[in-house]
């Protein structure tokens, strides 16, 4: 698949924009895909490059699994990680309903 | 009172030797603070009420006679996205603005064992992504040299806080230049250790497989000292390199009689004039130091900016999904929890940490991974191993670290292709993974600093030093 001739448009603004849970009033969402669509025109360049027989690459230095043993160790503090919290409840992150008004 | 020495390495001895005082090299950093800072903003928090007590628990323990650390005393700024225990973090956002971590970034708590003093945590692009700082919540950092021009970024706030001397030394993180390219712009040398060198536990994670905490010094001996302090292997950094922190001051006088520096013919092009002619210098410096030159080619490094801002942003996508308004940070409140997320993101992220969001959401959608993030990923192996056939030639490699001096606020803040473009030369290091070094080599237009880069392979610190400290040597004799 090519990224040549694929601009983003408003309507992929406003899509990605909810998948990524940021609510982006419909001016931002023009100004945002002419913006990104100059980068992504940027990024066709990678189209002249022949890529078959390459695999990806997702780390600078192959990684395993790195565990330590199984032993009792001391952890963060529960109040003073609750009392960062924006709400909190009977030592519990305090969140709105799940299923809102909305849905 | 006794003069005040401006390295870390001269403070340390002179404090241990009892010369001065921890106290009195703390008031001295903490009064340049009150005399430039306003002008400046290099800091989001300076603590120096609590430097002052550090300072004098170190006198303390000198008079007493109990043992130090090697760095007793040396004043130090760490960027704003190091988490300091109890101590506000905000990566320059006003997601997490007011947040105090439960617990230290190992490099904090290694500098305070090793005896360094914090002054403060510095500005930077809110979550470290930018080139100038001047995408801060809290306004941007002003270049110590000339305030009407940006110090770079994203570690913007580190940089102009050692080219001020508000202290000697300072850390930064670099995922894509973050260190060099504001090290190059203040006129202050700025490394970049090699991927899993130094652990990122408690370094607010902005892309996991680029990411890595670096010095700025006034001196290549400085930053190898800091670089050793802060490295070696950390259990809570599963990335953590399983070895020892290797010694590196010592390599900074070790001269360059007999290595190989690679010149690159294929350079991407777009630097100014003048910073081509430095880099020009510097290898007729290094070849007259007794270095050999070798032309090299890198095919790939001008494919290394679309590589990196696809798979940047893509981890970034991922790793800022969890500032959601649940456990810390700014809450918007609403009827539901998808509509809390939305709005929270939507009031406490500025307009580059949103592009980059949804560039990389966009890279790993559905019908588009293929195409952009996979393919990204591809690109990143043939710049890999571009440099794996260059350094079976050569021991380092040399570049500009910034295609342009230090430029006017407000000159590329509304294209971001064009501050992407910053970092052409700073990228490459870190698809790979190798080390790299900035180090200040003379001035271009309008009288403003040229860093020049050097590269090296993994692990490659000893000998990235042995140039940065030639360099440095010759930089004395350019303009």
């Amino acid at each position: 698949m090519s990224t040549s001739g694929t601009p983003i448009s408003a309507a992929d603004v406003a899509k990605v924009a909810r998948l990524a849970r940021l609510d982006i009033d419909e001016a931002h969402v023009v100004h945002f895909a002419e913006q990104l669509a100059k980068v992504m025109g940027h990024f066709s360049d990678i189209d002249a490059l022949d890529l078959s027989g390459v695999g990806p690459m997702t780390q600078p230095f192959p990684l395993v699994n790195v565990l330590r043993e199984d032993v009792e160790q001391p952890c963060l503090d529960t109040d003073e990680v609750l009392a960062a919290a924006p709400s909190s409840d009977q030592r519990r992150f305090r969140v709105p309903p799940i299923i809102g008004l909305d849905d | 009172m006794a003069t005040i020495p401006t390295t870390a390495s001269a403070i340390a001895a002179a404090i241990a030797s009892k010369q001065i005082t921890a106290r009195e090299v703390i008031d001295s950093y903490l009064a340049q603070i009150t005399a430039r800072e306003t002008d400046i903003h290099a800091f989001n928090l300076v603590t120096a009420d609590a430097a002052r007590a550090h300072a004098d628990a170190i006198d303390a323990d000198i008079a007493a006679g109990r043992p130090i650390g090697p760095l007793a005393g040396v004043p130090i700024a760490f960027k704003d996205n190091m988490c300091t225990h109890g101590i506000e973090t905000t990566c320059s956002s006003k997601i997490l603005e007011g947040w105090k971590p439960p617990y230290d970034a190992t490099v904090v708590s290694r500098l305070r064992d090793a005896g360094a003093v914090m002054v403060g945590k510095t500005n930077l692009d809110e979550f470290a992504m930018g080139s100038s700082t001047e995408n801060s919540a809290f306004g941007p950092t002003r270049n110590p040299l000339d305030t009407s021009r940006v110090p770079g970024g994203s570690s913007g706030g580190s940089a102009a806080a050692v080219a001020a001397g508000f202290a000697p030394v300072s850390l930064g993180s670099d995922t894509g230049g973050s260190i060099r390219q504001p090290a190059a712009l203040c006129g202050v040398v700025g490394v970049k250790p090699t991927y899993g060198l130094v652990s990122r536990y408690g370094l607010c994670a902005y892309a996991s497989s680029l990411d890595q905490i670096g010095p700025f010094a006034t001196t290549v001996a400085d930053a190898a000292l800091i670089t050793e302090a802060i490295a070696g292997h950390d259990v809570m950094d599963s990335t953590s390199i399983p070895q020892p922190a290797p010694a590196l001051v010592a390599s900074v006088t070790q001269g360059v009689a007999g290595m190989r520096i690679g010149r690159v013919t294929d350079l991407p092009a777009g630097a100014e004039p003048e910073v081509i002619a430095r880099l020009n210098e510097a290898f007729t410096a290094l070849e007259a130091a007794g270095a050999t030159i070798v032309d090299i080619t890198l095919p790939s490094l001008s494919y290394a900016l679309t590589a990196y801002y696809l798979i940047a942003p893509a981890e970034a996508s991922s790793n800022l999904a969890r500032y959601d308004g649940v456990r810390y940070g700014l809450r918007v409140n609403a009827v539901d929890t998808n509509s809390m997320y939305g709005a929270t993101r939507a009031a406490g992220f500025g307009d580059e940490v949103k592009r980059r969001i949804m560039l990389g959401t966009y890279a790993l959608s559905a019908g588009y991974y293929d195409a952009y993030y996979g393919k990204a990923l591809k690109v990143r192996r043939l710049i890999s191993e571009d440099f794996e056939r260059a350094y079976a030639q050569v021991d380092v490699i040399l570049t500009p670290t910034s295609p342009v001096v230090a430029f006017p606020f407000g000159d590329k803040v509304d294209d971001p292709m064009a501050m992407y473009l910053c970092d052409i030369y700073t990228i490459p290091t870190n698809l790979a993974g190798h080390p790299a070094m900035s180090v200040p080599f003379g001035t271009g237009a309008h009288g403003l600093p040229v860093g020049i880069q050097v590269l090296a392979p993994a692990l490659g610190e000893a000998p990235m030093f042995r140039v940065g400290g030639a360099l440095e040597q010759a930089a004395g004799g350019v303009k």
